[in-house]
């Protein structure tokens, strides 16, 4: 029998997970080739919900294609789109079909979605979320009702490392550990200096974290997350080397940047494993596994 | 504290006024003069742009407060004009245009969008500070509502969005808790930061609401 995500969390080992993006629709065919590709190779498979609150195929679907291909699945659920009782019944129908492991998020804002005119709902917050699961494994749900047959999972959450002011982020960082986070996946890093220091204080907590790795494609791609993306910071050696690449070298570029940094993650024993987001890139995930020696 | 609100688009106006030649025009004295939506300049202004667009304007009437009991009088003071006209078109809040509606005996439209309860933090500039959700957190956030004004209504801290103290969807914007986090460090209790915040009760916001304190005992629900 495979090993569940939880066991590779307390096994010690260099533990891997990526993600996958269902579609925009009903055809799965190339969500399932990206899973197939991946699922031997990794400890855990992230289904994304309604990434960028763009409306797509729903996270759970996707983890059940994992369950059913012999991968490990790790649900994403965000608090946007659902209240407490819908969140509740997905986390219930998850657990009853195997689902075991579980990522809390708050979401993205519905404005930078595409669906513009929807109401955000964040009826509870990604702590809260997590403290719901951690009330329904003692079989009650948040209404204080007894449940018929209680849910277990793995649960986890994220946090950005890289956040101007740190400060306020680390506070939540700890009340989603004491909310029962058993794993945290980070923002993308890349400036492996500023990871040290934050792993100086998130070790101190009884939980593991997991290195946000996003494959580089090229250097504008790194000046645009810099300007765009909230908590991510691609150092100026870094551009400078995507940008140094020969054309139609940039993304073996970015794979062997990626590589290196994991490499160094893992020989350096600064965090417990990488979680790649390849965004549209899965394809590369393999190559990213081996130019880090996994 | 002013009921803030802005003007619809001048389309949407027209398209609600379709199949109505004839049209009286209330503005109101109060927020929407200070918001310069419905004042005596943008009644005037309604008026010209109407009869540009082919209507006849019966009469126009800036009420001092749109929304308290002496709109009634007001509105008697104007009756024939306001007889005359197939339609009242109001240039207030939410709140003038319900009081207005209910003595006008004819359809009323409203030419406001009414978004929020505002305070005036600078000349012309209003920040929307609480929403009235009936269940006041203000004791563990620095007086700082975030519910009100984090995005996403947020208890426990930040989201992941918030990016050097502002908000994920408008870099002009204050990220809540930020600024709540700055102002619980000055005066010494980041401890309320840290604790956990339990699940909101959403329906202690009375929807409909409304509140009886005329009898003694009165209790709202």
């Amino acid at each position: 029998m495979r090993q569940t995500f939880r066991e590779a969390l307390q096994s010690g080992k260099f533990v891997v997970t990526s993600e996958i993006g269902p579609p925009k629709g009903t055809n799965v065919e190339s969500m399932l080739h990206h899973i197939d590709l991946l699922k031997d190779r990794i400890d855990g498979m992230n289904v994304t919900d309604n990434q960028s609150s763009v409306m797509r195929y729903p996270s759970v679907g996707g983890t059940l294609y994992i369950q059913e291909r012999g991968g490990e699945p790790i649900l994403q659920m965000t608090c946007r789109d659902r209240n407490r009782l819908a969140l509740q019944a997905d986390i219930l129908f998850a657990y009853s079909r195997g689902i075991r492991n579980i990522l809390c998020l708050t979401g993205d804002a519905v404005p930078v979605g595409d669906h513009k005119e929807a109401k955000g709902v964040f009826d509870l917050d990604s702590v809260q979320l997590l403290r719901t699961i951690r009330t329904m494994e003692t079989g009650k749900d948040l209404g204080g009702n007894d449940l018929d047959g209680a849910v277990e999972f793995c649960a986890g959450a994220i946090v950005t490392p890289e956040a101007n002011p740190i400060e306020p982020q680390m506070i939540k960082f700890e009340k989603k550990v004491k909310a029962g986070a058993e794993f945290i996946q980070t923002q993308a890093i890349y400036d492996l200096e500023n990871f040290k220091r934050f792993m100086e204080v998130a070790r101190k907590f009884d939980v593991k974290i997991l290195a946000g790795i996003i494959l580089l494609t090229s250097h504008r791609m790194a000046i645009y997350m810099n300007k765009n993306v909230p908590g991510v910071f691609v150092p100026q050696d870094l551009i400078d080397e995507m940008e140094a690449a020969p054309k139609g070298t940039k993304v073996a570029k970015g794979i062997e940047i990626a590589g290196r940094m994991i490499r160094r993650l893992k020989e350096e024993k600064i965090c417990d494993g990488v979680h790649i987001m390849a965004i549209g890139k899965e394809e590369a995930v393999p190559d990213i596994l081996d130019a880090a020696g996994l | 504290m002013k009921s803030i609100t802005r003007a619809k688009p001048m389309e949407s106006v027209l398209n609600g006024l379709a199949g109505y030649d004839r049209v009286f025009i209330a503005g109101c004295g109060t927020c929407a003069t200070m918001c310069r939506t419905g004042g005596v300049n943008e009644v005037a202004a309604m008026r010209k742009a109407l009869e540009e667009a082919g209507k006849l304007v019966t009469g126009t009437l800036v009420i001092p407060t749109a929304c308290d009991t002496l709109t009634h009088e007001c509105m008697e003071q104007n009756r024939e004009a306001m007889e005359d006209a197939q339609v009242v078109l109001v240039m207030s809040c939410a709140f003038g245009v319900q009081t207005v509606a209910g003595y006008a005996g004819r359809p009323v439209q409203p030419a406001l969008d009414t978004l929020f309860f505002g305070l005036e933090t600078e000349p012309g500039h209003f920040a929307e500070v609480c929403m009235q959700c009936g269940d006041c957190v203000l004791a563990r956030t620095a007086g700082i509502c975030p519910v009100t004004a984090c995005h996403k209504g947020l208890l426990n801290g930040p989201c992941g969005g918030t990016n050097n103290g502002k908000c994920e969807i408008d870099s002009s914007i204050d990220c809540a808790w930020t600024l709540i986090y700055n102002r619980l460090k000055e005066i010494g209790r980041l401890d309320l930061m840290h604790a956990y915040c339990e699940p909101k009760n959403f329906q202690a916001m009375a929807k409909p609401g409304h509140i009886d304190i005329s009898a003694e005992g009165g209790e709202s629900r």
